[in-house]
């Protein structure tokens, strides 16, 4: 949360269409939200209510067929392709299910690659993304290929490559998805502290309702609208 | 933003070694041949010169019909002996005059035989060829004025007929004429057409006429200029002389050609100079084929890397920076091949004019030609997949497995 109590992120009346007449998909029917600075939300909802979609509007890799995004105080709908890549770059960090590495590159590279696009020197570049991997509990383990980590650990790498800029949003799609019940559980352990201690806003899709227990709050999609928005009882 | 480009074309070009060394194949394989065939070519050249030059520059040749080498009419009017005597006789300036009948024949000696130019000629054709006498003599003068049975051979001839044995004194035969070996000539090695001028038995012009070929005739007259004299003047003057000779009316063409060296040279570098340029053209296709396949690799490496691209597009890389990363990688990639293909061309030249016998000559013009045209086979052929990479959709390049 900036000091002038601009909330983060504001969508009014967001709809997503794909595709043109008959064939016409909508995928968002007008979603009203606003995540402030800080929260950790949960995004639950079955297949097709068009949680994914948001996300990817949230992420700025697609913009609403009609309706608002605000994205601090900038509306996203109305920006370039590549000043949405700029505020990807600057402002936001991603994490997939599938982790999204680049293979045969070690960790550590993997964690540089956002600050070689922000054009860090070699030097910034390797003291930042060894603290990256220090943070999410990888030291020792910076040559290392996604070939050669659990998934749970290509998890972690992920992790640090997104928070490694320091962002102010973590969007994370499923990032549970492919992980057994213990890996998960640290992931959700790992993304908690880092909300609670870098204050950094996290927008989580998931499918598991325990998973979704350790956001402060939770969405739910249904019909490509929002059926329920509520605090967890347990939060943090 | 350069830098950094390159950083990421590195760190993607390491990742994928062998991919990079096939896609920088076709390119190392052209400029290589390029190369080679360039310095090759420019090696010929210079040996075509300087084996001219070694001729002396003060040589003119008489020959019948218009024109040097094949192509000349069978109507050509031949000289004669009275011709050479004539220039000899009328022309200012002149050194020495030589008139030389040749053939082809197999030449005998015990169980051995080889075929061989017999040229029939006199004492002159040594000083106006720059030739000498190794061991023996040359002919006499009654030798020259009967037509006697005497010879002196070329070096490759007496290696190839006696081995190791003093050849002096013994007789070989040329066809039915048995002659005897009086000397040797000095080695003078390859000449400009790549013959072999130590391939070669003389002996005296008459004999030649009178006991082979039968006939009046001479083939070619050989003049050499007197050292510091006009070469063109004696040109002139030995053209007028001839025109004279064979009665031709004034509109009527020259039917006998005089050519000094720096024509034959002309011509002779000439035709070695077309024959680099083609043989060049030829290995710039394979270069340009090298490109295009710089373009089907990078082409295909696209779709193959499209989720890399996703990720890249989502992490917050700008269009023109995958653009420049994917050109950074070809021009990266072509260089390269353009460097590997230059080590290889100079190896290969090396050993190349060591095996035809052709001077190495550094062209280095032609290197820095070829490295750049690679990195621009690079540019041009990188351009269209960079293009396709970079616009790729974020989402559906994610989506893409």
């Amino acid at each position: 949360m900036d000091s002038s109590g601009q909330p983060l992120i504001v969508l009014k009346g967001v709809t997503r269409i794909f595709g043109k007449g008959q064939a016409a998909v909508e995928a968002l029917r007008g979603v009203d939200l606003r995540i402030d600075a800080g929260e950790f939300v949960a995004v639950m909802g079955p297949s097709g209510s068009g949680k994914s979609t948001c996300m990817n509007i949230l992420g700025c890799l697609d913009t609403p067929t009609a309706g608002s995004y605000l994205f601090k105080g900038v509306e996203v709908g109305e920006l370039s392709r590549n000043s949405r890549a700029l505020l990807r770059r600057h402002y936001q960090g991603f994490v997939f299910q599938g982790f999204n590495l680049l293979n045969r590159t070690s960790a550590l590279e993997n964690v540089e690659l956002p600050l070689i696009y922000r054009g860090a020197t070699a030097a910034e570049r390797k003291r930042r993304a060894l603290q990256a991997l220090e943070t999410v509990g990888l030291k020792g383990w910076e040559t290392h290929t996604p070939g050669e980590l659990s998934g749970g650990q290509q998890q972690r790498v992920a992790i640090a490559r997104a928070i490694v800029t320091g962002p102010e949003v973590l969007l994370a799609d499923e990032p549970t998805g492919n992980l057994d019940t213990a890996r998960s559980r640290e992931i959700m352990e790992l993304l908690t502290l880092l909300n609670r201690e870098s204050g950094i806003t996290i927008i989580m899709v998931t499918h598991e309702p325990d998973m979704a227990a350790y956001a402060k709050r939770t969405v739910r999609f249904l019909d490509g609208r929002v059926a329920s928005d509520e605090r967890n009882g347990r939060g943090n | 933003m350069l830098g950094n480009s390159i950083l990421l074309a590195f760190r993607e070009i390491r990742r994928n070694v062998l991919r990079s060394f096939l896609t920088i194949l076709g390119i190392v394989i052209g400029v290589a041949a390029v190369i080679i065939m360039v310095t090759i070519g420019g090696g010929a050249t210079v040996q075509v010169s300087q084996q001219i030059s070694s001729l002396g520059s003060n040589l003119l040749m008489v020959t019948p019909g218009k024109r040097l080498g094949p192509g000349q009419s069978s109507d050509t009017v031949p000289f004669k002996m009275s011709d050479a005597e004539a220039i000899a006789r009328d022309v200012r300036s002149i050194a020495a005059v030589a008139p030389v009948s040749s053939r082809s024949l197999q030449a005998v000696s015990g169980n051995e035989n080889w075929s061989t130019n017999v040229t029939g000629t006199d004492n002159s054709y040594f000083k106006v060829t720059n030739r000498s006498v190794r061991s023996g003599r040359t002919f006499s003068e009654s030798e020259l004025r009967s037509g006697a049975a005497v010879c002196i051979l070329g070096d490759t001839v007496r290696r190839k007929l006696f081995g190791n044995q003093d050849p002096m004194g013994e007789k070989i035969r040329l066809e039915k004429l048995s002659c005897k070996v009086i000397g040797v000539l000095e080695s003078k090695g390859q000449s400009t057409m790549g013959q072999d001028q130590d391939d070669i038995v003389v002996i005296p012009l008459r004999t030649l006429q009178r006991r082979v070929t039968g006939s009046q005739n001479i083939g070619l007259i050989q003049v050499s200029v007197r050292e510091g004299a006009s070469t063109e003047g004696v040109q002139q003057e030995i053209g007028q002389l001839m025109r004279e000779r064979r009665h031709l009316a004034p509109d009527e063409d020259d039917n006998f050609n005089v050519m000094d060296m720096k024509e034959i040279t002309k011509m002779l570098t000439g035709t070695t100079q077309m024959l680099t340029a083609l043989l060049s053209a030829v290995a710039a296709v394979s270069l340009l084929v090298g490109g295009i396949g710089i373009m089907n690799i990078m082409l295909v490496s696209v779709t193959e890397r499209t989720h890399e691209i996703g990720i890249r597009l989502a992490i917050g890389a700008l269009e023109r920076e995958v653009l420049m990363q994917f050109l950074v990688e070809a021009v990266v990639l072509s260089s390269f091949g353009g460097l590997l293909g230059i080590v290889l061309a100079l190896a290969g030249s090396v050993w190349l004019a060591g095996l035809l016998h052709v001077p190495f000559v550094f062209n280095a013009g032609i290197v820095i030609v070829a490295f750049l045209f690679s990195a621009a086979v690079g540019v041009i052929f990188g351009y269209f997949p960079a293009l396709k990479a970079a616009r790729l959709d974020p989402i559906v390049a994610l989506r893409h497995e």
